[in-house]
């Protein structure tokens, strides 16, 4: 007890200090968090500014819309429209998945050590990205992948011959939940936690059924954030790009690939429109993550 | 209840069974490359691959320096709103999300825009400007998971008491951090580091946009030209994923658990 009210003691000594001293002090408060700022402005802030103004600027300076207007050609809204897709198919498939997963390993009634094994897996697997991943589905899926030999010789099943590709939407799609999954379960699993078992048992006393447990109360509890995490899985696959680019090349014309090239050699044949293609991406994951602070703030009341 | 356990194992195996092929196939891909035998012939050339061993041996020294800037960035900052500036951190909190927001790609893109070599801060002028210029961008990366490991290890000592206490001793701010901060949220910022580690190691789009010679491009460069290496390749980077997952969970046993103590 006494170190405590010494304690607030000196706090109530520090937050009441005479106004000049204040003006005085000031400057050196803001020392500790100088490194921070001046590193976030510079390296963070600033290039991403830069870019944005690129973006309605000509090449005489100007300001100008052209180049956001330049963003309607169909090669362009096709790219934007496919990395959509498949960021979208690739958050839904791994958020319900995972869910599931979640649901499965907490509430399932599994024996503990599948739990932790889960978890400590997904920590791992949803880290496993970039491009050792696509490695590993065309070792696994490619054509002369171990899945695919398998369904071939066994079961006479060609999946290349019914219209699968590796390097298509769902392949894609199909790799991105590999590391989508695990993410969900590591995110919603302290959600799934966060249901108290009081709760259960208050539904059950008033006559609910388990169905109705889910649906009334399980359900709308986890639902914020469920939704912002799909929102922050669609954000992470809608930036990936390394996957992408290991396992097609450049074949799938996906938004990032499409500004990875011209980066490197202006394939656009105008830079202020590379500037306009990279303020789309922040425009698209900046909405993206306005939603998903949103939820968040919405799902972190029940989980106190 | 018996049908819910059915269903939860049902849930459990198929996902297993999504999660197990691609590592079991990646295996036995990597394995393929001497006719008619399994053998680990894939694995002896990649690792004796003179280019292996420099890339890796780059993006290594990559990874430290990274951890190094993001401890000299996040630490302070992170103690300082701990202890002085609490109103900063709605603002702080929102600046270590954007890395999240911005894709590592237009990070990159508003470097080599803004740093170029006719810029006034020609970063990309020189070689140890490039890769000054790539640990920086790697610490904005690793800046959301850095930030939080070293709050929540914050979160966990009372600040206050143990900075006032090294006060009264009469500490100046420098042994405070170093000595007193410091070595109190060193479990959390080793978590912090090995994520780093994992998230820096194979990195692509930076390097390779920067053209920096690192473990992420030469990944990609063997992936274009080769069929087994890059099998062998998926397995070495896996396991080291695992390892550094590995040691977070080790670490947090060791992590102190609450600063509420009952008294």
């Amino acid at each position: 007890m006494t170190d405590l009210s010494l304690s607030d003691q000196a706090i109530a000594g520090k937050t009441a200090p005479p106004s000049e001293a204040r003006a005085l002090r000031l400057p050196t408060q803001w020392l500790g968090v100088a490194p921070f700022f001046i590193f976030a402005i510079m390296f963070l802030i600033l290039p991403t500014f830069y870019l944005m103004l690129g973006a309605f600027q000509n090449d005489a300076g100007e300001f100008t819309l052209e180049n956001i207007a330049a963003l309607a050609q169909p090669s362009i809204v096709a790219a934007y429209w496919i990395s959509i897709k498949v960021s979208l198919a690739s958050a839904l498939i791994g958020a319900f998945a995972g869910l599931a997963i979640a649901v499965a390993i907490v509430r399932g009634g599994l024996p503990d050590w599948i739990r932790s094994a889960t978890l400590t897996f997904s920590g791992v697997a949803s880290n496993f990205a970039g491009v050792p991943l696509a490695f590993a589905f065309l070792a696994t899926l490619g054509r002369i992948g171990l899945a695919t030999m398998i369904l071939n010789t066994l079961f006479g099943f060609n999946i290349y011959a019914h219209g699968f590709n590796i390097l298509s939407f769902w392949g894609l799609t199909l790799t991105y939940v590999y590391f989508q999954i695990p993410l969900m379960v590591v995110i919603i699993v302290p959600a799934i936690d966060g249901l108290k078992k009081e709760w259960g048992e208050a539904a059950a006393t008033l006559g609910a059924t388990q169905a109705q447990f889910w649906r009334m109360v399980v359900i709308p509890v986890i639902w914020p954030s469920f939704l912002g995490t799909v929102i922050l899985l669609f954000a992470n696959a809608f930036g990936a790009i390394a996957t992408a680019y290991a396992l097609t090349g450049s074949s799938l014309n996906i938004v990032p690939i499409l500004l990875y090239a011209q980066i490197r050699g202006d394939v656009l044949h105008n830079a202020h429109l590379g500037y306009a293609l990279a303020f789309g991406m922040i425009v698209i994951t900046g909405l993206a993550n306005v939603f998903y602070i949103w939820f968040r703030t919405r799902s972190e009341r029940w989980l106190k | 209840m018996k049908t819910g356990r059915f269903w939860a194992w049902l849930v459990f195996i198929l996902g297993a069974v999504y999660f197990f092929i691609p590592l079991i196939a990646t295996v036995e891909f990597s394995m393929r490359m001497r006719r008619g035998a399994y053998s680990f012939d894939a694995y002896q050339i990649v690792l004796g691959d003179e280019r292996f061993q420099a890339t890796f041996m780059y993006s290594v020294l990559a990874a430290i320096f990274t951890i190094i800037l993001g401890v000299l960035v996040v630490v302070p900052a992170a103690y300082w709103i701990r202890l002085r500036l609490p109103q900063l951190r709605p603002i702080v909190e929102f600046i270590t999300l954007l890395p999240l927001v911005i894709p590592a790609i237009v990070i990159v893109f508003g470097y080599i825009r803004m740093y170029g070599s006719n810029s006034p801060l020609p970063f990309l002028a020189s070689n140890t400007g490039a890769n000054a210029l790539l640990v920086i961008g790697y610490a904005t990366l690793a800046l959301p998971y850095m930030y939080r490991a070293v709050d929540t290890g914050l979160r966990t000592i009372d600040v206050r008491t143990l900075t006032e206490a090294a006060q009264i001793l009469g500490a100046g701010w420098g042994t405070i951090i170093t000595r007193v901060i410091l070595p109190n949220v060193l479990i959390a910022v080793l978590s912090g580091a090995f994520l780093t580690f994992a998230i820096v190691i194979g990195e692509f789009t930076m390097a390779s946009l920067l053209n920096r010679p690192a473990f992420g491009p030469y990944l990609q460069n063997i992936g274009a030209n080769r069929a087994y290496e890059p099998a062998a390749l998926a397995i070495i980077a896996f396991a080291i994923t695992w390892g550094c997952m590995s040691l977070i969970q080790i670490l947090s046993r060791f992590a102190p658990k609450s600063a509420n103590r009952p008294n």
